[in-house]
């Protein structure tokens, strides 16, 4: 059974830290993140976790310490937000690189110049060549359950996985969560087994330099280049697809709470008008489809769990139907569109659906989004997707222009 | 002969026919420094001459597990290390971050700082060639006064060394010490030391460098001898905070004669283009280091 | 079928002569004239100057002392250290021992 507690959504990402009985952590205070650490540093200091903390001097020596602990075994677990994710840029590359499963908390927050303290998305966005899974939660409840589900994808694909949610938001906003039972978690995940051990009695130089060409080892054998080390990454983020589903599957059936897509889904049963988002934004686009069906427009919202791997089949499915579709997102790729809008466009792209798509930027450096704004913004866009000339276009919403 | 020549062990850790220079100081160092370092050690290593002389994938040339990681990163490296150890259980293993002076006085010096303010149990071990060899020879933080390099090609380096050696000082070490590849029993020695002590031990070592210094390969134990008989290098052991010179150092300080500057600047072409003024600056510097190390070794 | 390494990520294990024969850098080789090295003049383990600071690890400490030639990078410091001038560098093709 578990316990239901009201809590911020950075304790229910510690308190899933603890279940899942990390060994090593290691970060470095930001905001929005800040009190996951400091929760786990009660954790650790109470023996209530009994695992190592190393306070690093930086996000950067905070996730080499994370590759460092897991490449010898032990489970890692870090969080940050903003520019300390961009910080880290070099070293998710190499977690990546170096096929770790460490897990890593984005509180997402926008990134300088100038400082903004507040939530978009802008950070997690602009990591997202680096090789890591991204998951996207909507509710506190999701934070803890998507970490827990973060450990077994992560330690099963050997890839890392970032869990992101919104600043403030989630962050520090209060809600009921039912917490897992430990011996659930327990029973969910099995202990981590690293793809290699590095220890004195099995010596290798892991990591080093590799040129393009393949080379031949001392047994004779042609070994990899660069590019088939790219190239089984890449394989294993496509096989994710599965193991994501299975392992939400899995936790459906112990939880109760439902974990079985890529993709999660409000109203869209007869929807002609088709949202979507990830995070928060995609939750308060649930409010404007109830509005929207009010004045009689069939809305319905998908919303991204998954972001990288892109769940593109499911996306395919999901918006089939759909007449129109709004792509709600909190970053810009700039000098084009939202990150987001160009994923699920190339998604289509082919395909026998060729709906009317726009995309609507909003709640950059945590501009207020309300539900109203976005039941508004769609109604302006479904008008203007007549006109042929703006069947796709990019809207700032509540920008001063 | 120096007797105690054979209590070294004849095992090779750093094995031949790698990719090191001819004559390469790190190399002559770092046969040493894995020969004393060999049982239950990992090391790590950021991008640097060093990741060559690794090798490249998929054969590596050093008999010591291994991690590399990013230039910046490597006392952070260790220390992760250090920490997945410990929550493991391996806690029989020396941690060794190996690292050249680019990430050890510059862009390491952050990690380093901060795993060493942590009290971490590892041993940072910098071999100091005085620039950014594998890049091609450009100034480091290390680089001495008068150096020409790639990116002080004309006017030479205008600022002195950094020292680096003060800095990790200020981080109440239980283990500082100083080698040099000019005297490989004493460096060997120093790392056996250093493995057996507990807490953030920092070593540095000498590294002649032929291509980069400018002189011919054959001469690199004459120039680190050279470094260390006119004071530019001091070979010297700080524990728990106690300075004492240690192997042809104390010869030195004990008799008090230290060769000219510039019998070590005229051997090298990096120096070529040094001013006068610049010779001298540079014996007035070694001249009051010297002053300093005495006056500490008084205690 | 060819055979591929099961690595997932990049990983290298120990072998001598990663670089290959790094015996062909040389431009020059060290020939020892063993009337004059200590060890076999005195015929005990002696000296062993070349053997310490050889950068390769090239040398053996035997009677006579052998370098292993398909490794020697042709540094030169064994000849510049050894005190009783033994080791002479010498032209590679020269065959004169
Ligand atoms: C962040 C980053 N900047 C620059 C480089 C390029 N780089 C690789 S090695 C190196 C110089 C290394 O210098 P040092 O640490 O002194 O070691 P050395 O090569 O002299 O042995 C540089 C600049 C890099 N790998 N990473
Ligand atoms: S450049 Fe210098 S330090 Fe680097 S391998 Fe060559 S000799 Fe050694
Ligand atoms: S250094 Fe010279 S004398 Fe000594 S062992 Fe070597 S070759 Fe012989
Ligand atoms: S020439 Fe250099 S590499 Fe060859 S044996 Fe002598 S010291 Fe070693």
């Amino acid at each position: 059974m578990s316990k239901t507690i009201i809590m911020t959504g950075n304790t229910a990402a510690a308190t899933a830290a603890r279940l899942c009985r990390v060994q090593v952590i290691a970060a470095y205070p930001i905001t929005p993140q800040t009190s996951v650490t400091e929760t786990l540093s009660q954790y650790v200091e109470s023996g209530e976790l009994p695992a190592q903390y190393v306070r690093v001097e930086s996000e950067h020596s905070a996730m080499t310490v994370c590759i460092s602990a897991s490449t010898v075994g032990a489970r890692a677990f870090t969080s940050t937000s903003s520019h300390g994710l961009l910080y880290m840029h070099e070293q998710l590359h190499w977690a990546a690189g170096s096929r770790l499963p460490i897990v890593m908390c984005c509180v997402n927050r926008g990134v300088g110049a100038p400082w903004s303290i507040f939530n978009d998305q802008q950070d997690s966005i602009a990591q997202r060549d680096t090789g890591w899974i991204q998951l996207y939660c909507r509710n506190n409840q999701e934070i803890i359950d998507t970490v827990i589900q973060a450990y077994r994808i992560a330690e099963e694909v050997y890839a890392p996985v970032m869990v992101c949610y919104d600043g403030f938001v989630l962050s520090h906003t209060m809600m009921p969560v039912a917490v897992p039972q430990a011996d659930m978690v327990d029973s969910y995940l099995s202990p981590y087994r690293p793809h290699t051990i590095l220890s004195p009695d099995n010596v290798r130089n892991i990591n080093p330099v590799m040129f393009a060409v393949l080379r031949k080892n001392s047994a004779g054998v042609l070994c990899d280049g660069y590019m088939e080390m790219r190239y089984k990454l890449q394989e294993a983020l496509e096989k994710a697809r599965e193991v994501i589903v299975e392992a939400g599957r899995k936790y459906s059936e112990l939880t109760g709470r439902d974990y079985r897509e890529m993709l999660w889904s409000y109203q869209d049963k007869d929807a002609e008008i088709i949202l979507t988002g990830m995070g928060s934004i995609a939750s308060e686009a649930t409010v404007a489809v109830d509005m929207l069906r009010e004045a009689g427009i069939k809305a319905g919202v998908v919303g991204i769990r998954v972001y990288r791997p892109f769940p593109r089949a499911e996306v395919q499915k999901a918006l089939g139907k759909a007449k129109a579709i709004i792509v709600l997102e909190k970053d810009i790729s700039y000098g084009y569109e939202g990150a987001l809008c160009s994923d699920i466009k190339a998604a289509l792209y082919g395909t026998a659906i060729n709906a009317p798509l726009h995309n609507i930027v909003a709640g950059l450096g945590g501009r207020d989004v309300k539900a109203s704004e976005i039941c508004e913004a769609v109604k302006k866009s479904l008008a203007e997707m007549k006109g042929q000339e703006s069947r796709f276009k990019t809207h700032w919403l509540n920008c001063r222009q | 002969m120096p007797e105690n020549l054979f209590k070294v062990k004849k095992e090779e850790y750093m094995l031949p026919g790698n990719r090191a220079c001819q004559g390469c100081g790190l190399s002559l160092a770092y046969r040493y420094a894995t020969k004393a370092l060999h049982q239950k050690t990992i090391l790590t290593i950021p991008a640097s001459c060093l990741t060559v002389l690794h090798g490249l994938y998929p054969t590596t040339s050093v008999m010591i597990p291994c991690l590399n990681c990013t230039f910046a990163s490597t006392a952070a490296s260790a220390a992760g290390l250090v920490a997945g150890l410990a929550a493991t259980g391996q806690t029989d293993t020396t941690v060794v971050a190996f690292a050249g002076d680019g990430g050890t006085y510059d862009i390491g010096i952050q990690a380093l700082s901060g795993a060493a303010e942590r009290g971490t149990d590892f041993i940072f071990a910098c071999y100091d060639n005085e620039g950014y060899m594998n890049t091609g020879t450009q100034r480091s933080s290390a680089t001495p006064l008068g150096a020409l390099t790639t990116t002080t090609p004309i006017l030479t380096k205008v600022q002195h060394k950094k020292d680096m050696l003060k800095i990790m000082e200020a981080h109440h070490l239980p283990y500082i010490a100083t080698t040099s590849p000019a005297y490989p029993i004493d460096l060997y020695d120093k790392f056996v030391k250093a493995k057996r002590i507990v807490g953030t031990r920092y070593l540095q070592i000498q590294a002649p460098c032929p291509p980069g210094w400018g002189y011919p390969p054959r001469d690199t134990v004459k120039i680190a001898r050279l470094a260390i008989e006119t004071g530019i290098f001091v070979l010297f052991e700080i524990e728990d905070g106690k300075f004492h010179f240690t192997s042809r150092s104390k010869t030195i300080a004990q008799r008090g004669r230290r060769l000219p500057v510039v019998n070590y600047l005229e051997k090298q072409e990096r120096f070529q283009k040094m001013s006068m003024d610049q010779i001298e600056s540079l014996q007035k510097m070694v001249d009051s280091k010297w002053q300093e190390y005495q006056k500490k070794a008084e205690g | 079928m060819e055979k591929k390494d099961e690595n997932i990520s990049a990983m290298s294990t120990v072998a001598v002569g990663e670089a290959g024969r790094t015996g062909d850098w040389r431009d020059l080789k060290p020939v020892i004239n063993h009337s004059k090295c200590i060890p076999t003049v005195k015929n005990k383990a002696a000296c062993y100057l070349c053997w310490l600071y050889c950068p390769e690890g090239v040398i053996k400490t035997g009677i006579p002392v052998e370098i292993d030639m398909d490794y020697c990078k042709g540094c030169g410091i064994c000849a510049e250290e050894c005190p009783a001038k033994a080791i002479s560098m010498v032209p590679e093709g020269d065959n004169d021992e």
